[in-house]
C-alpha cells in the first residue's frame, strides 16, 4: 500500500490527509514536532486571551485520526533524502515514504536585529511562542510594557493580545500608517484609530534598532532607529512578517527559492515531492496572486486540491477568487476580489464610512466598463457566495449597489446602511441606482 | 470604576448572605388556631395531634426545631397506631422526604411565622433582595466603562474561577443546587425569604407569598440583572439586545404578572407561553378540571392550550426555527441566557455527549407523551386516577415520578443547579421535552438555518466553544455547510463571537438550506462542480 507522508499538521497538511482519506486507503502519517494533534493556529491569541482552552482549538476530536486511519507522528525532520525515499529525522531514524508532501508552513521574519535572540524575545507563530508569551508577560507586573516590532496582522493581534490583559503596548510599524502596503489610505487610517483607541502606543514610520538586554540575558530595552528612543520593556514581540519554514528542505535537491517551487500541480522537481501552504512558492504566479500566499484559505485550498492529483486525478491548483478576512481588533473586515493599496490606472474607487468611523466600504472597479474588481469590508458582514458570482459574472459596480441588500451578511436586526451608501455613490457619480430589496431567490437562485 | 464594580459587588453579596442566613433563622410561633386548622387538613390521628399540640402551641420554637418536633411525633404516632390490633391505615402520616417537608410541615411553619423579619418584612426585603439586586446592577453597570470599546469582550473567561469550573464555580454550584433542593423540598426552611416578598404578593394577587411566588419574583429578578450585563456586554449586536428585551418581558409579563392578576381576578393561574410538553400539567385531571370549572376564561386557556403545542408552535418552527421559543419566549431558556450566559463555554462539544443528548431528551419527550397519554384514557375512561391501570401503577404514580425526576431533579436541580459545570442549557438540551419536539420539526421542516458564509471559516472554535447547546458548530462552518442542527436554540451567539463574519442566523426558503460541500467556496470552479456534484 503506497505510504503518504505528509509534513506539518497545519491547515494544509491535515486537509491534504482528510481527502485523501475521503478518495483512498492509501497508508497516511503526518509527521509535526510542534504538537501531537491539529489546532487552529489562528486560534492562540483567544488561548492567550482566555476566550478558549487549547482544547476548544483543536478541530477534531482526538479519536478521529485513529478511526480516519491517519496516524500521527510527533518528530522533527532533519533533511530529505530524496534518492533513498526516506526522511531523516532529528534522532536519525530514517523515516521512508512512497509520496511526500512538505507542508511545513511558515517562521517569524527576524532581520538580524542585535538582541533578537534574548530571552523576551519572541514571534508569535507557534504554539511554543504562546508558552513563552505566558511565561514571559502573564500580567502587568511580570511585564510593565511589550513592545510589539512589525505591523501586520500578526502584530496587531499581539496587541490586541498584551491589551486584553491590561499590558501597557508600544507598537512599532515600519509605515507611516498601519499595514498601508495592502490596504488603501482611508482603511489604513481607520486601523490607526481603532489601535489609539484601545489605548495601544502606535509608532508609525520607526525602525526597531535594537533590543537591549539586562544582566540574565533578558529583554530590558529596544531603541528606535529614528529617533534614538529607549523604550523600556520586559517582552519584544517580533512580528515583521513570516516567510517559509524550509531550512531543512535546503540540503536536499528540491530546488527552493523563498519556499519550495511548485508547478501548477503542487509538484516539486523531485518526483513525488509536493508542497502545500505557506511554504511553497508557485514557479509563476498565479493570476493577480502572489508566488507565496501565507494565507488559511490558500493552504487549505492546495491541501484539497494536492489530493486529488495523489489519487489518481491529476488536478492543476487553480484558486478561485481571492478573498481574504480578519479582524482589527474589533472591527471586522472582509475583502472578495481585488482592491490595491493604490489604485491602478484603470480603476475608480468608491469610499464609503459609517459617521462612527467603525464600518467602510471601498469598492474597486473599472472607470471605463464600470466591472466591478473588489470591495474591501470594515465593520459589515457581506456574502462570499454572492461576490464570488458577481466576480465571476464580471458584473458592473451598479449590479452590486443595487442588490447590496442580497449581500448582507450581518446578523439580524443590525442596522443596514445600503440606503446611505448607495446616495453617497448616486451624487459622486451622477447615477440612479436604486438599491433592490433583499430577495431570498436571487440569493439563492446562485447558490 | 473598577471600585465601583466592587463595591456592587459587596452590596450584592451581604444582600445574598443576608438572603442565605435568614434561611436558617426562621422562627416560629404556633398558637391554637392555626394548629387546629392546620391539623383539621393535614392530619387524621388524634394521637399526633394531641401530643404536637402540647409540644408546639405558644411557644417560640425555631424552624428547624418545629420541623423536628412534627416528624418525631408523626414517627410516633405511627408507630403507637401500628401497634394497635386492627390498623387504622387513614391515621398514618407517610413520610417521604421529598414530599413530608413541603406539603405536610411548610403549611403550618407558614402560617406560624414570626420574629425580626414578619414584622419588618419591607426593610428585610430592601437588605436582602433590593441589596442584591442594586449591587448586581452597580457590578454588571460598571462593564459599561471596564469592558472598553463595544465589541466581542470574553478576556479571561477561562482563567476564571467562576467561569472555569474553579472554586468560584464550585460554590455557585453548591448555591444553586442548595436553593433548589430547598425550593423543591424543604420549603419550610425558606419562610423568611418566603415573608420577603409577602409585600409584593399581597398587592398583585392578594394572596401571601408562597415558595412558588418568591421562585417566580426571584427568577424575574436575576433575569433582570443579568439582561442588563447583557445588555452591556453585547450594547454591539442588535440580535442580543432584542432577544434579551423579549424574553425578559415574556417572563416578567407572562410567566409572573399576568398569572397572579389573573389569581386577583379569581381566574386560574395561567401562564400563556408554556406549551404543553415543558407544561407536563397541563393534561392533568385537576388542571383540566380546573380550566372547565372556570367559565368562558378557562375554557379558552384549554383551547389556548391546546392550539399552542398542536398549532402555533409548529408553525412558528417552521418559519423562525425553535429560537422564536426556546430563546426569545421560554422561561427557561431566558434564565439560561441570561443568569446562564457566564456558562455558556463549558458545555461539552464531544461526539460522546451529542449521542447522550439525543436519548435522553427524546426518552423524555416519549415518557411525557406516554403519560399524557395515560392520564387523557384515564380521564376520559373515567378511572380514578389511583387505580392501578398498566405495570401495577396507576396515572398517579406515573404522574408523581415524572414530577419528581422530570419536573423537579431534571429541570429544576440538574438543569439550572449544574449550570457552573455543564453549561447554561444543561435542561434545554439534555431534558426539555418540549425542546426535543420542536428540533424534530427544526430539524425536518423548518425554513431556519444557520448559513456558513463560503469557504470563510479559519476554524478558530469560537462557536463551538461559545456554543451553549454543545453544537460543534466549527465542524460545519469549517465544511462550509448550513447548521440545522435539532438542537440549535438559535441564541445567535457563534455568530456574535464569530471573528470573520461567517455565520448568521436565517429564515430562508427550504431549497439549499441543507448543502453538505467536499470542497469549499473559493477553490477552482471546476474542481467544486466535480467534488460537489458527485
Amino acid at each position: 500500500m503506497e505510504h503518504i507522508v505528509i509534513i506539518g499538521n497545519g491547515i494544509s497538511g491535515v486537509t491534504a490527509a482528510r481527502h485523501i482519506r475521503k478518495l483512498s486507503d492509501k497508508k497516511i502519517t503526518i509527521i509535526s514536532s510542534e504538537t501531537p494533534h491539529f489546532f487552529s493556529r489562528t486560534a492562540l491569541m483567544y488561548i492567550y486571551m482566555g476566550h478558549m482552552k487549547f482544547e476548544n482549538t483543536k478541530p477534531y476530536e482526538d479519536w478521529f485520526w485513529s478511526k480516519n486511519n491517519i496516524e500521527l507522528k510527533q518528530a522533527r525532520v532533519n533533511s530529505i533524502d530524496t534518492e533513498n525515499k526516506c526522511l531523516i529525522l532529528e534522532n536519525n531514524e530514517s523515516f521512508p515514504y512512497d509520496k511526500l508532501i512538505i507542508a511545513t508552513g511558515s517562521k517569524p521574519n527576524k532581520f538580524g536585529w542585535p538582541g533578537q535572540d534574548l530571552e523576551g524575545v519572541m514571534g508569535m507563530y507557534h504554539k511554543q511562542d504562546l508558552e513563552k508569551l505566558e511565561k514571559y508577560a502573564p500580567n502587568n507586573k511580570m511585564c510593565k510594557r511589550a513592545v510589539i516590532v512589525g505591523g501586520g496582522l500578526i502584530g496587531i493581534e499581539l496587541a490586541e493580545m498584551l491589551h486584553s490583559r491590561n499590558i501597557p503596548v508600544t507598537f512599532l510599524v515600519r509605515e507611516n500608517s498601519f499595514w498601508n502596503g495592502v490596504l488603501p489610505e482611508q482603511e489604513s487610517e481607520m486601523i490607526n484609530k481603532e489601535i489609539l483607541d484601545n489605548h495601544i502606543d502606535l509608532r508609525l514610520g520607526v525602525n526597531l534598532k535594537e533590543i537591549k538586554s539586562d544582566e540574565k540575558g533578558q529583554v530590558k530595552s529596544i531603541i528606535i532607529t529614528e529617533t534614538g528612543e529607549e523604550i523600556e520593556c520586559n517582552v519584544v514581540g517580533l512580528t515583521a512578517g513570516v516567510s517559509p519554514n524550509i531550512e531543512f528542505v535546503k540540503s536536499s535537491n528540491i530546488e527552493t527559492n523563498r519556499g519550495v517551487l511548485v508547478n501548477r500541480s503542487l509538484e516539486t522537481n523531485i518526483k513525488d515531492i509536493y508542497a502545500i501552504g505557506d511554504c511553497a512558492e508557485q514557479r509563476d504566479a498565479i493570476g493577480q496572486r502572489r508566488p507565496i500566499e501565507a494565507v488559511w484559505y490558500t493552504g487549505r485550498m492546495m491541501g484539497e486540491t494536492v489530493a486529488q492529483t495523489i489519487c489518481d486525478n491529476p488536478t492543476e491548483y487553480k484558486p478561485g477568487h481571492w478573498f481574504n478576512s480578519a479582524k482589527f481588533i474589533d472591527i471586522e473586515y472582509q475583502t472578495y476580489g481585488w482592491v490595491w493599496a493604490k489604485p491602478r490606472e484603470n480603476e475608480a474607487r468608491f469610499f464609503w464610512q459609517y459617521k462612527d468611523g467603525k464600518k467602510a466600504i471601498h469598492i474597486n472597479f473599472d472607470k471605463e466598463s464600470k466591472e466591478f474588481i473588489g470591495i474591501n469590508t470594515f465593520g459589515i458582514r457581506m456574502r462570499h457566495e454572492f461576490f464570488d458570482n458577481v466576480l465571476t459574472e464580471k458584473k458592473s459596480v451598479n449590479h452590486v449597489l443595487a442588490h447590496l441588500a442580497d449581500a448582507n451578511f450581518d446578523p439580524e436586526f443590525y442596522k443596514q446602511h445600503e440606503q446611505e451608501i448607495v446616495a453617497k455613490f448616486n451624487k459622486e457619480h451622477g447615477t440612479n441606482i436604486k438599491v433592490k430589496k433583499k430577495s431570498w431567490k436571487r440569493i439563492f437562485s446562485k447558490a | 470604576m473598577k471600585v465601583v464594580k466592587n463595591i456592587g459587588l459587596v452590596i450584592s453579596l451581604i444582600g445574598f448572605a443576608i438572603f442565605t442566613a435568614s434561611i436558617f433563622t426562621g422562627k416560629n410561633k404556633v398558637n391554637e388556631e392555626a394548629f387546629n386548622s392546620w391539623a383539621s387538613q393535614q392530619v387524621k390521628s388524634e394521637y399526633f395531634i394531641e401530643n404536637a399540640k402540647k409540644e408546639i402551641v405558644g411557644k417560640e420554637l425555631s424552624t428547624a426545631q418545629l420541623t423536628s418536633i412534627l416528624i418525631e411525633n408523626a414517627k410516633k404516632s405511627n408507630e403507637y397506631h401500628k401497634s394497635q390490633q386492627e390498623i387504622a391505615w387513614e391515621k398514618i402520616i407517610w413520610i417521604k422526604w421529598n414530599k413530608t417537608y413541603k406539603d405536610f410541615v411548610y403549611p403550618l411553619a407558614r402560617a406560624s411565622a414570626t420574629g425580626w423579619v414578619a414584622n419588618n418584612i419591607g426593610l428585610f426585603f430592601l437588605v436582602t433582595f433590593g441589596f442584591a439586586i442594586l449591587g448586581g446592577l452597580v457590578y454588571f453597570g460598571a462593564d459599561y466603562q471596564l469592558l472598553g470599546p463595544p465589541g466581542i469582550k470574553n478576556n479571561g473567561i477561562f482563567q476564571h474561577s467562576a467561569t472555569n469550573r474553579g472554586i468560584l464555580g464550585m460554590v455557585a454550584f453548591v448555591f444553586f443546587v442548595g436553593f433548589y433542593m430547598l425550593l423543591y423540598f424543604f420549603p419550610n426552611y425558606l419562610i423568611n425569604p418566603i415573608l420577603s416578598v409577602n409585600g409584593i404578593s399581597k398587592g398583585l394577587s392578594g394572596n401571601d407569598s408562597s415558595q412558588w411566588f418568591l421562585y417566580g419574583f426571584m427568577y424575574c429578578a436575576v433575569m433582570t440583572v443579568f439582561a442588563v450585563r447583557m445588555f452591556i456586554k453585547y450594547r454591539h449586536n442588535n440580535y442580543q439586545i432584542v432577544r434579551t428585551a423579549v424574553v425578559l418581558f415574556f417572563q416578567i409579563a407572562f410567566a409572573f404578572l399576568i398569572p397572579e392578576i389573573l389569581v386577583a381576578f379569581n381566574q386560574p393561574w395561567f401562564d400563556f407561553k408554556n406549551a404543553w410538553p415543558l407544561n407536563y400539567t397541563f393534561f392533568f385531571d385537576w388542571n383540566i378540571n380546573n380550566l372547565i370549572g372556570s367559565g368562558n376564561l378557562g375554557i379558552f386557556m384549554l383551547v389556548w392550550g391546546i392550539l399552542l403545542t398542536l398549532v402555533i408552535v409548529p408553525v412558528m418552527v417552521y418559519f423562525y426555527g425553535k429560537r422564536w421559543y426556546c430563546s426569545w419566549v421560554c422561561g427557561c431558556g431566558g434564565l439560561a441566557e441570561t443568569l446562564g450566559d457566564p456558562y455558556r463555554q463549558l458545555s461539552s462539544k464531544s461526539l460522546f455527549s451529542w449521542k447522550v443528548e439525543r436519548w435522553l431528551i427524546h426518552g423524555v419527550l416519549v415518557f411525557a407523551t406516554l403519560m399524557t397519554a395515560l392520564t387523557l384514557y384515564t380521564y376520559f375512561a373515567e378511572i380514578e386516577s389511583w387505580k392501578e391501570v398498566v405495570f401495577g401503577l396507576s396515572a398517579y404514580d406515573i404522574q408523581s415520578s415524572y414530577g419528581f425526576f422530570i419536573g423537579s431533579i431534571f429541570s429544576g436541580v440538574i438543569g439550572t443547579g449544574f449550570y457552573p459545570i455543564l453549561g447554561n442549557r444543561v435542561w434545554c438540551r439534555f431534558g426539555c421535552p418540549l425542546a426535543a419536539y420542536m428540533g424534530l420539526v427544526q430539524r425536518f421542516k423548518s425554513r431556519f438555518r444557520i448559513t456558513t458564509n463560503g469557504g470563510q471559516c479559519i476554524s478558530c472554535g469560537n462557536c463551538s466553544t461559545y456554543c451553549e447547546q454543545g453544537i460543534d458548530v466549527r465542524s460545519y462552518a469549517q465544511k462550509g455547510e448550513n447548521i440545522v442542527r435539532a438542537s440549535c436554540v438559535g441564541c445567535g451567539v457563534c455568530s456574535a463571537v464569530c471573528p470573520r463574519g461567517v455565520l448568521k442566523l436565517e429564515n430562508g426558503p427550504e431549497k439549499g438550506r441543507i448543502n453538505p460541500t467536499q470542497v469549499l467556496l473559493g477553490n477552482d470552479v471546476d474542481l467544486l462542480e466535480l467534488m460537489n456534484e458527485k
